[in-house]
């Protein structure tokens, strides 16, 4: 029995802790927010050099085929680093839809291109989790027409797969007529998110999710899973830097960490969050080896989390004082991708009430005596 | 990460449930010490369900300290509903200290009694004015002769009432520094000169005692380690207490009875948990809990796995375990509503009271073993290594 990481994870984690470290400073977060388009190309590259884009494809298509643990380390590492680099969806989900839902030639052509990095896929999954306003795709005869919003990973990809409400799966290629792409603007700017509008454009069902919904379930999933492990990354820099702050700074003549209700602040942060590291390693393990587990895992991990992240990325802007407010501190980077990461794939309060289901809490059960 | 405890504790599986299963229909009669409770303990020493790991000729199983056979011991004694083995500060605290710090007489003369629930120890830590702050303790033991004499006052004594003896902490060395001037003893509870009195609690019960110690005279060799080195005694052990006061596993089982009880309670003939808000925070709870379980875990894997730092997953259990149990016990008393206040013998009083008597034993726990604001100090200052408030001149 061993409950932890691996040497492997612990290594791989930290090399993209450490590449985003020397190449994705505040700095250089701060440009690509202001527009620089060159800047997050690099950063992209060194980590798919650093091999972001083949955890999760299989082997026979180049990839390394490793479990989920790796890829919530690796999500969990650029959340620290507030990465502007696609991975959930493109690397993550993309590759899961494909190798247990698509047809060969479906797989030979785009998991060999995911692998080497060659090929971005954005995933919009949210009609299926809960639409909003009006929208919904619609497949029929090879063609698919609608609405999807917040496609993870979507700006500048090249093809889509995209859910209907049932949950089966459409892959379209991003060239094709009839695609419409709008950028839409969130807090979060270290990530893009797009609204893509569709008007009977050509598309494929991933035969696997046509009559099975386990292949979009276990996407959902995992995106969630993912989701926290960045959470989980973002929260734990923002309360390490809340606390290297609170030892620096001085007023009333002492260390403001030296008092017991900016300590107090930290220590809840931690007793929150401390525990938060082992679930998301637990919600992995199960994604791979404990399937009856796994889904309850992935609910509770996205609902708690968000609430962590929430809490965390809050107080530790409050214990910076008037500079956690600042642009020149940054923290707002991390509060803001920890505010677009617990809305994405369900708020806490749609995924609470989707593991309460899970479990039958909503079967009437007992029998009135009269 | 690997889950599974391998193959080879199935066997030890099965040795453990074929045992409760034979021992389903035991029953204990009277309080403890009762023949049936010690004969009891002294079944599950013999078959090594209990004190496993403590050698035989201080009456324990001598067996071997497997973390991964206890676990299993706990799992399933945890799913059936025979007595549990005894537990109690004696047991917790004091046998790990005489073990650690002991002589071989006080090993023979304590650990076998203690461990089959025969000798019931109480704590004599706390005075009324060191709480929090327990190295300023006053109560005084001065060497006569042969004998320790005791003077001093000991507030909140878990079980004085039914304890023969009690592990106590005394200033012996007045000039010493605070946390030098103290020693560890073991008091006899029917020494003349302890007078001890119940505090009625909030819950109606009096778990707890002060002790009016006047010139209590105890033999000079009751002493564990060293004159004026009590402190470290103290905290040689000290870590047990905090650690089995929050098992996310028994708080999930608590869960389980929650959600039965919130599926049976009706309001205007809807079931509580069809009620959105309800079962909302029912299910916060649970997230809550499953992340502990995962805590826990850790903890687990890194007491068989040498090398693996989990300071901090400890830190945080006390407190993140205790108050999560008040919230969960909360849960329940709004669900029943005014049914909720009821307690005692009252008329449409749920469960015999123990959501109500829970709600407020857990805010006890918050504050007892170190209070919730406490641990926060502990878990900022060891574990962040953030700096300690300045001493105020003359403290």
């Amino acid at each position: 029995m061993y409950f932890g990481l691996s040497e492997e994870q612990k290594s791989l984690e930290e090399s993209i802790t450490k590449y985003l470290e020397a190449s994705a400073p505040l700095e250089t977060i701060k440009a690509i927010v202001d527009g620089d388009a060159e800047k997050a190309k690099t950063i992209h590259q060194g980590l798919v050099d650093l091999g972001i884009s083949g955890l999760m494809v299989p082997e026979l298509y180049g990839g390394l085929e490793l479990d989920t643990l790796f890829a919530a380390v690796v999500s969990g590492a650029l959340g620290a680093g507030t990465a502007p680099s696609p991975f959930i969806g493109a690397y993550v989900m993309a590759p899961l839809a494909l190798s247990l839902a698509g047809k060969d030639d479906q797989k030979d052509n785009w998991l060999p291109k995911i692998a080497g990095g060659d090929a971005v896929i954005g995933i919009g999954l949210s009609e299926y989790v809960g639409a909003r306003e009006d929208a919904g795709v619609n497949f029929s005869e090879g063609k698919i027409s609608g609405r999807s919003l917040f496609v993870i990973d979507g700006k500048n990809a090249d093809a889509y797969i995209l859910a209907n409400k049932s949950g089966q799966l459409f892959l379209v290629d991003a060239n094709t007529k009839g695609i419409e792409v709008t950028n839409l603007t969130t807090v979060d700017k270290t990530r893009d998110s797009i609204e893509l509008i569709l008007k009977d454009v050509n598309a494929e069902l991933l035969p696997g999710s046509e009559k099975d919904l386990s292949t979009t379930n276990k996407m959902v999933d995992t995106g969630r899973l993912m989701l926290s492990a960045d959470t989980v990354g973002a929260s734990q820099i923002m309360l390490d830097k809340s606390v290297a702050y609170s030892l620096e700074r001085k007023q009333f003549g002492r260390a403001i960490g030296s008092f017991q209700a900016v300590k107090h602040m930290c220590a809840e942060m931690t007793a929150e969050l401390e525990p938060c590291h082992s679930m998301v390693w637990h919600a992995a393990h199960c994604q791979d080896n404990i399937e009856e587990e796994a889904r309850e895992m992935a609910c509770h991990l996205k609902a708690h989390v968000a609430e962590v992240g929430q809490q965390v990325s809050k107080t530790s802007i409050e214990v910076h004082g008037g500079m956690g407010f600042t642009d020149e501190m940054g923290l707002h980077y991390w509060f803001k991708r920890i505010g677009l990461n617990r809305q994405l794939l369900g708020s806490p309060e749609l995924v609470r009430e989707e593991v309460a289901k899970l479990q039958g809490f909503d079967q009437i059960l007992i029998k009135k005596d009269n | 990460m690997d889950l599974e405890y391998g193959p080879e504790y199935d066997d030890f599986r099965n040795e453990v449930t074929s045992f409760i299963k034979d021992n389903e229909n035991v029953k204990i009669v009277g309080p403890v010490r009762s023949e049936s409770r010690v004969a009891w303990q002294q079944k599950l020493i013999d078959n090594g369900y209990f004190a496993r790991s403590i050698p035989k000729e201080y009456g324990g199983y001598g067996g071997d300290m497997d973390i991964i056979k206890l676990r299993i011991i706990a799992e399933e004694f945890a799913k059936s509903p025979i007595p549990k083995p005894m537990g109690g500060q004696g047991i917790q605290m004091l046998v790990p200290t005489i073990l650690e710090l002991g002589t071989e007489e006080q090993k023979q003369a304590y650990v076998r009694p203690t461990l089959r629930g025969d000798m019931i120890w109480c704590q004599g830590y706390s005075e009324p004015n060191s709480g929090s702050d327990l190295a300023s303790l006053q109560t005084k033991g001065e060497l006569d002769g042969s004998e320790w004499v005791i003077n001093g006052q000991k507030i909140w004594t878990s079980t004085a009432h039914l304890s023969q003896m009690c592990f106590i902490l005394v200033r012996t060395e007045p000039d010493a520094p605070k946390h030098q001037g103290i020693s560890y003893l073991l008091m006899p509870m029917d020494t003349p000169g302890i007078d001890r009195r119940p505090i009625k609690q909030m819950t109606g019960d009096s778990d707890f005692n002060e002790l009016f110690l006047t010139d209590v005279r105890i033999p000079a060799a009751n002493i564990i380690g060293k004159r004026g080195e009590g402190w470290k005694v103290a905290n040689a052990t000290l870590g047990h207490e905090r650690g089995s006061l929050a098992d996310p596993n028994a708080t999930m089982n608590r869960f389980n009875s929650l959600v039965n009880l919130m599926k049976g309670e009706t309001v205007d003939g809807e079931r509580i948990i069809d009620k959105p808000v309800f079962r909302d925070r029912l299910l916060k709870i649970q997230g809550r809990i499953v992340a502990q379980q995962s805590n826990s875990l850790r903890i687990l894997s890194s007491q068989i796995n040498k090398g693996q730092d989990t300071s901090m997953a400890r830190f945080i259990t006390k407190l993140q375990g205790t108050e999560l149990r008040h919230d969960l016990e909360g849960l329940a008393i709004d669900a029943m509503g005014e049914i909720g206040t009821l307690y005692e013998d009252s008329p449409h009083l749920r469960d015999k009271g123990a959501w109500q008597m829970s709600y407020m034993y857990f805010l006890g726990l918050i504050i007892g073993g170190g209070t919730s604001q406490i641990q926060k100090n502990i878990i900022s200052e060891r574990g962040l290594g953030m700096p300690k408030e300045p001493k105020v001149q003359g403290a």
